[in-house]
């Protein structure tokens, strides 16, 4: 059964999309992983146009942090003015991204921007994964035991910023630069790459700005939420590429698979499934690359500009 | 398809009717003159009949509506390819196709049908701003050709054209889903001695029809913003319905 994508304007089978959307949310509830680094460029392999995939997972990741932050929320995991301040960072930073993202589009070079962009993030991304769950599963002390060691207070450099703030929840007393720029990087991949960013925000805030654990997840769900919000209504409204009724599609499925996948975790032995995960992430970056590398079938393509 | 045939017998009656008492060389028509597309479209076939007063040879043209289209040249930087050149071309058919009842080289003279321009090669494109050599250009159409034909806009050969009796004829015109919207135009040309005795021209309009078509309209029109919101209101209400749900089960 095949349904048309009005946005996207091309007709997908109704139950590949389904089925990537289910599988994506599986994965994601099994790992707490946000999808959106695999449901992009799944996208794009299936042929959603790159502009519609990366708007239209802006839109899903919406879906899929609310219900986190919502949760974290009612924990009271979350620091709102630190929360406000990386969120700001992000705003402009998304903004910035849409800017870019047209730009390189009608340079042609929007392709080879995003494939570039995942072969970098999902390499980043697979060998972290390895080399916290490969250490576990050959029976040895993990890495991020050894990163946690070292703690905030070392970067002295970062505590000559000026604009300091006091952020209460966290305990902290930072120039406010820093989530700033940290919300910025954040905002600019979600706009070009269709990423909630957690990936890099979570370390960046337990490393960089020393944030208690326990609160991280949470203010860093909350600026997901409103900058791949802001993502999208400015990907919405700028190139028109946010696809409703494939964001549709991929969040029922993709709550459900979710959810599915929560409930798996306690279940599975959650280190093998990470030293997969990560082996499969990193084959994906390989393949990108592979692509990237190898002289392509047909040097010659259409459109990307002003024509279509 | 049946109401297609009952539709192409009927109005063929009254065609040939009508062309024999008006002395018409020729009548086509469609049997739809809209092809809508709704959430459900895969693509579709869309019949053109018509009658002659006489043996001939019969081709038929379908051009979609004409935009720019950049063709761009990837190249090697370093260890990695980018897009490297481009050109553009001006008013390309979005959509191409052609039909005959034999092969146009058997009764049409080359000149004619390339002042027609009849079958692929024949399309006039000019491009553009950019300044590339006459041989370069050239490649970067044919780029444009076989691009668009492995999209199934274009098609390379010459499709049938069935012929009855030398008087009738019929043919399917196939749409692929990812047919571009706009009015497209059906050139019927009638052959005899190496010349056009008679053509027709018969527009056809292909649209998004129904909820797709109003998403689209909402999603480009001015309240492009507002879509945008409610997009975005949308996900998150189901992703903050779904939480809710789950944390009760």
């Amino acid at each position: 059964m095949h349904i048309y994508l009005p946005i996207a304007e091309m007709s997908v089978n109704i139950f590949i999309v389904l089925s990537l959307g289910g599988a994506v949310g599986l994965l994601s509830g099994l790992f707490g992983v946000g999808g959106g680094f695999l449901m992009t460029p799944l996208l794009i392999f299936i042929g959603v146009p790159p502009a519609v995939a990366v708007g239209t997972q802006a839109a899903q990741t919406v879906a899929s942090s609310v219900s986190g932050v919502l949760a974290h929320m009612r924990r009271r995991n979350v620091d709102f003015t630190m929360g406000a301040v990386l969120t700001a960072g992000g705003f402009v930073g998304s903004g910035v991204g849409v800017w870019l993202f047209n730009v390189l589009k009608s340079a042609g070079h929007i392709d080879l921007t995003i494939s570039l962009g995942y072969v970098i993030f999902l390499g980043v991304v697979g060998s972290f994964m390895l080399a916290e769950s490969l250490p576990g599963v050959l029976n040895r002390r993990p890495v991020a035991v050894a990163l946690a060691a070292r703690g905030p207070g070392r970067h002295m450099w970062m505590h000559g910023l000026p604009f300091k703030m006091r952020f209460r929840r966290s305990r902290l007393y930072v120039s406010a630069l820093l989530p700033l720029s940290i919300g910025f990087l954040v905002g600019l991949l979600v706009a070009m790459m269709g990423v909630g960013g957690g990936f890099l925000m979570v370390p960046a805030m337990i490393y960089l700005l020393g944030m208690p654990t326990q609160v991280v997840i949470g203010t860093s769900l909350l600026q997901i939420t409103f900058v791949t919000a802001g993502a999208a209504l400015m990907q919405a409204t700028v190139n028109q590429s946010v696809d409703i009724v494939l964001a549709l599609l991929l969040l029922v499925i993709g709550v459900i698979g979710a959810q599915v996948g929560a409930r798996l975790s306690s279940k599975v032995k959650g280190e093998h499934l990470r030293v997969m995960l990560g082996l499969m992430v990193l084959a994906v970056a390989i393949r990108l690359a592979f692509d990237l590398v190898i002289s392509p079938s047909d040097a010659f393509s259409l459109g990307g500009g002003d024509g279509s | 398809m049946r109401r297609g045939i009952v539709a192409f017998a009927a109005v063929l009656g009254l065609a040939t009717a009508h062309a024999e008492a008006q002395d018409v060389p020729l009548v086509a028509d469609l049997a739809n003159h809209l092809v809508a597309i709704t959430t459900g479209f895969t693509g579709t076939d869309v019949l053109l009949f018509g009658a002659t007063d006489g043996p001939g040879d019969i081709v038929v043209v379908v051009r979609g509506p004409a935009k720019d289209e950049v063709v761009r040249r990837k190249g090697r930087f370093g260890p990695i390819w980018a897009n490297a050149e481009a050109v553009t071309f001006r008013d390309v058919p979005s959509y191409y196709r052609v039909a005959s009842n034999r092969p146009l080289q058997e009764f049409a003279p080359e000149m004619l049908l390339e002042r027609r321009q009849i079958g692929v090669d024949t399309i006039r494109m000019s491009n553009v701003g950019e300044t590339i050599p006459l041989d370069q250009a050239a490649a970067f159409r044919e780029a444009l050709l076989r691009l668009r034909t492995a999209d199934n806009l274009y098609d390379q050969g010459v499709g049938d054209i069935a012929l009855m009796s030398n008087r009738l004829f019929r043919t399917a015109l196939h749409f692929p889903a990812n047919v571009p919207t706009g009015t497209y135009m059906v050139e019927v040309y009638l052959f005899r001695e190496g010349q056009i005795t008679s053509a027709e021209i018969v527009p056809l309009n292909i649209s998004k029809i129904g909820i797709s078509a109003e998403i689209f309209d909402f999603a480009h029109g001015r309240f492009a913003f507002f879509y945008g919101l409610m997009a975005v209101l949308l996900a998150g209400g189901a992703g903050w319905v779904a939480g809710a749900v789950f944390r009760r089960v």
